[in-house]
C-alpha cells in the first residue's frame, strides 16, 4: 500500500539570531549570535530526520524554533498548512497538540511532585475532554505503549531509572497524539545498554503510529540507526542532507567526512585500517563567523574562492545535497 | 615485574541505604608503555577504582576495605601521606572528564601548569615557566607564551583539556590515568585529543589507564581491556580477544547493543532490565538477572575471575565450565 508522500513540515529560510548586548545601564546591541542562519527542511509524513552536528552548531536551537519554544527572527515554519510563526496565545496553545518535544534530561522535565499518572493525565486532558472514568484506562494504555508497567502508575519520577524516566517523557509527548515530535538528544544521558532500549522504542513508535520525528543528536552512529534522512549542521547552517545510507557511506561535504571518520568503531581490525581525518582547531564562534564557507578555516580542501561567498546547498547525487563548491573535485 | 600490580582492591562507601561496594575484589596489572582500558557503564566502579589508586576516595564515607597496589615496590593503598604525595602528580598523574572543573577559574593557566613542577622538582620559577611553555606547545596550543597568562574561561573545551593533559604530563609521569577524558568533547575534538595522548605516550613510553564507556575508543586505543560490571571485573584480556572472542555474556551483549555496528532499520539488541543497585546485589553473578544464558547455579555463589583462554579471563561460571560458547 504505497501511499503518496504527503508533506507535513516545511521550514523555509529559518533564522534565529540572539542579540549580543553590551553595557549595564545603557544596553545596546553590538552583534548577533546567528544560531540558526537560513535553514530549509521539508519533512514527509512518517519520516524520521536525523539532525547531527557538534555542540554550538545550532541543532537544538533549530529544534526549539520549529517547536515554537523560540520565536524565529525570520523565515517560516509550516506544519500541515498552518504557519506556526503567525500563531499566538490560545491559537498557538491549541495547535501545540500537533507538535511535541522530548528533551535530553528527563528528570529535569518531569515534575518531581507529580506521579506518573498525574503527569500523563494532565497532558491528556490539556487538549481533550476525557471523562474521569476513562482517564485511568487511557493512562494505562499509554504506559503500556512505551513499555512501562501499569503498577508504576502511582510512583514519582525519582523512583525510576534514567531509561524509564525517558519512557515517561516519551509517553507524555505521545499523550496529545502529536503529528510531529522533536527529540533533542533523547538518549545521550543514558548508558549504552539502556540507549538501545529507548532507540528501539522510538523506532517502533514512529513505525506503528506513523509519527514524524526529528531526532537531534551529536552522535552520528545513533542517528544513523533511526533516521530515514540525515541533515548535518555546522555553525547555524545545514551543510549536507540526504538519505541516511548515502550520507554515511558516501558523504559529500568535507565536514561530514571528517565527522564520520572521527567516530571510533568498536572493531579493532577495522579501526586499524581506517584513514582518519583529524581536523585542526575548534569550530569558530557564531558571533563572528568566517567569511564565505564557515568551515573553510578547518577544511583540508579549502581554496581561495571558499573564503568568498557562502556556498548554497546543491543537489549532487539523487536526493543528496551539500553546501560545498568543491564536491565535484574532491 | 609489572609497573603497577593491583590485587583484590575493594572500596566501599557507607551510605544510609547500606554499604555500597563500588569496587569489589578488583585485580589487574599494568606494564610499562601499555594502555589498559577500563570499560563499564555508569556505576560499574571504573572511576572509583582509579580514585582509590590515587588516594582520592574521601574517607569517610569511603573506605578501602582490602587490597594492595604495588608501584615500584611501594603500596599505594597503605602508606604514609608524605611518601604518596611524592608519587601522586609526579610519577602517576590523572586527568578527569570535565576539564573546567579540574582547572581553578581564578588562576592563570601558566600558574596552574607549573605548580606540579614547583612542588615536585626543586627548580626556580623561570625554568618552570620555560618548561610550561614547552609543554603547552607540545599539546598543540599556539602562541603558548602569551596563553600562559590567560584564564581558563578564555579557552574552549578542547583547549582546556589540552591544558589539563599538559599539566598531567609536565612531570613526565610513568603512569597516566585518564578518566573519560573525551566524554565531554565533540567527536572531531575527541579525535584530536586521542591522537595527542597516543603520540605523547609513544614518545615518552608511559603507561595509560584509560577509563571509558565507549567501546569504539577502546578498540582504537587500548592494548588490554578490563570489563567491569557492578563493581567487579567480569572479563579481561587483549583488545582483539575482547572483541572477537568474548568470554562473558555481558561483554557480548554490550557489543551487540551498540548502534554503530548494526545496520539501519534492524532492531537493536537490548539487555533487558537495568544494572543492579549496589546496595542490593544478588548473591551470585551480578549479571545473572539480565543474562540470557542464566541457569540456577549462576545465582548461588559469587563467581571468581578465572583464565578461560590464554591471557583471557572471565567471571562467567558457564564459560569456565565449558558449557557456553559466545563467539
Amino acid at each position: 500500500m504505497a501511499k503518496k508522500p504527503e508533506t507535513l513540515l516545511e521550514v523555509r529560510d529559518l533564522k534565529m539570531h540572539f542579540p549580543v548586548e553590551k553595557g549595564l545601564f545603557f544596553k545596546h546591541q553590538t552583534g548577533a549570535v546567528k544560531a540558526v542562519d537560513g535553514v530549509n527542511i521539508t519533512l514527509q509524513k512518517g519520516e524520521v530526520l536525523g539532525l547531527v552536528g557538534e555542540s554550538g552548531c545550532g541543532k537544538s536551537t533549530l529544534g526549539r524554533t520549529i517547536i515554537q519554544l523560540l520565536r524565529a527572527t525570520d523565515g517560516t515554519v509550516v506544519l500541515g498548512g498552518e504557519n506556526l510563526g503567525k500563531l499566538t496565545g490560545g491559537r498557538l496553545r491549541r495547535e501545540r497538540a500537533k507538535f511535541q518535544m522530548i528533551f535530553q534530561d528527563p528528570y529535569a522535565t518531569l515534575n518531581p511532585r507529580m506521579t506518573v499518572r498525574d503527569t500523563l493525565a494532565e497532558a491528556m486532558t490539556a487538549h481533550e475532554r476525557i471523562p474521569r472514568a476513562k482517564l485511568d484506562p487511557a493512562v494505562r494504555e499509554l504506559m503500556a505503549k512505551v513499555g512501562l508497567p501499569a503498577s508504576a502508575m502511582n510512583k514519582y519520577p525519582h523512583e525510576f531509572s534514567g531509561g524509564q524516566r525517558q519512557r515517561i517523557a516519551i509517553a507524555r509527548a505521545l499523550a496529545v497524539k502529536p503529528q510531529l515530535i522533536v527529540a533533542d538528544e533523547p538518549v545521550s544521558a543514558l548508558d549504552v545498554s539502556i540507549q538501545a532500549q529507548i532507540l528501539n522504542l522510538l523506532a517502533q513508535l514512529t513505525r506503528e503510529m506513523g509519527l514524524t520525528l526529528i531526532f537531534i543528536s551529536h552522535d552520528l552512529s545513533v542517528v544513523k540507526h533511526i533516521s530515514d534522512r540525515i541533515a548535518v549542521m555546522y555553525l547555524g547552517k545545514i551543510v549536507e542532507v540526504g538519505p541516511t545510507l548515502q550520507v554515511v557511506e558516501k558523504p559529500l561535504h568535507p565536514y561530514t567526512r571528517a565527522l564520520i571518520s572521527a567516530i571510533p568503531i568498536p572493531d579493532p581490525d577495522r579501526e586499524q585500517l581506517r584513514q582518519r581525518i583529524i581536523l585542526s582547531g575548534d569550530p569558530p564562534s557564531p558571533i563572528d563567523p568566517p567569511s564565505g564557507c564557515a568551515f573553510h578555516p578547518r577544511c583540508p580542501y579549502c581554496i581561495e574562492p571558499c573564503k568568498g561567498r557562502p556556498p548554497i546547498l546543491v543537489q549532487y547525487v539523487s536526493h543528496q545535497l551539500a553546501a560545498c563548491i568543491r564536491v565535484g573535485e574532491i | 615485574m609489572p609497573l603497577l600490580d593491583v590485587r583484590h582492591l575493594t572500596t566501599a562507601f557507607h551510605t544510609r541505604a547500606g554499604i555500597v561496594r563500588a569496587v569489589n575484589d578488583v585485580s589487574f596489572t599494568l606494564e610499562k608503555g601499555e594502555t589498559l582500558g577500563l570499560v563499564g557503564e555508569s556505576g560499574s566502579g571504573k572511576s572509583v577504582a582509579c580514585y582509590s589508586l590515587m588516594g582520592l576516595v574521601p574517607q569517610p564515607p569511603g573506605r578501602i576495605e582490602s587490597g594492595t597496589a604495588l608501584f615500584d615496590g611501594l603500596d599505594l593503598l597503605h602508606n604514609d601521606p608524605t611518601r604518596l604525595r611524592s608519587i601522586r602528580g609526579k610519577r602517576i598523574s590523572m586527568i578527569f572528564q570535565e576539564p573546567m572543573t579540574s582547572l581553578n577559574p581564578y588562576l592563570r593557566i601558566g600558574d596552574q601548569l607549573i605548580e606540579p613542577l614547583l612542588i615536585h622538582e626543586k627548580i626556580d620559577r623561570k625554568t618552570a615557566v620555560a618548561r610550561g611553555i614547552a609543554a603547552l606547545e607540545e599539546v598543540g596550543i599556539q602562541d603558548a607564551a602569551k596563553r600562559m597568562k590567560s584564564y581558563p574561561h578564555e579557552f574552549s573545551g578542547g583547549m582546556r583539556q589540552r591544558v589539563v593533559i599538559a599539566m598531567a604530563l609536565i612531570t613526565q609521569p610513568e603512569i597516566l590515568i585518564a578518566d573519560e577524558p573525551t566524554t565531554a568533547l565533540d567527536v572531531t575534538i575527541q579525535a584530536q585529543i586521542l591522537e595527542l595522548i597516543r603520540s605523547l605516550q609513544k614518545s615518552k613510553g608511559m603507561a595509560v589507564i584509560f577509563v571509558t564507556h565507549d567501546l569504539g575508543i577502546v578498540s582504537n586505543f587500548c592494548d588490554r581491556v578490563l570489563v567491569m560490571y557492578a563493581g567487579r571485573v567480569v572479563e579481561t584480556g587483549a583488545v582483539r580477544d575482547i572483541f572477537y572472542q568474548p568470554q562473558h555474556p555481558y561483554n557480548r551483549a554490550l557489543q551487540k547493543s551498540i548502534p554503530a555496528l548494526q545496520p539501519k532499520g534492524k532492531e537493536l539488541y537490548t539487555i533487558p532490565g537495568a544494572p543492579p543497585s549496589l546496595t542490593q546485589l544478588p548473591p551470585g553473578c551480578p549479571f545473572a538477572p539480565r543474562c540470557e544464558f542464566v541457569v540456577e547455579k549462576c545465582r548461588e555463589t559469587p563467581v571468581p575471575l578465572l583464565e578461560t583462554r590464554p591471557g583471557h579471563s572471565s567471571a562467567c561460571l558457564r564459560v569456565q565450565q565449558g558449557e557456553l560458547q559466545l563467539s
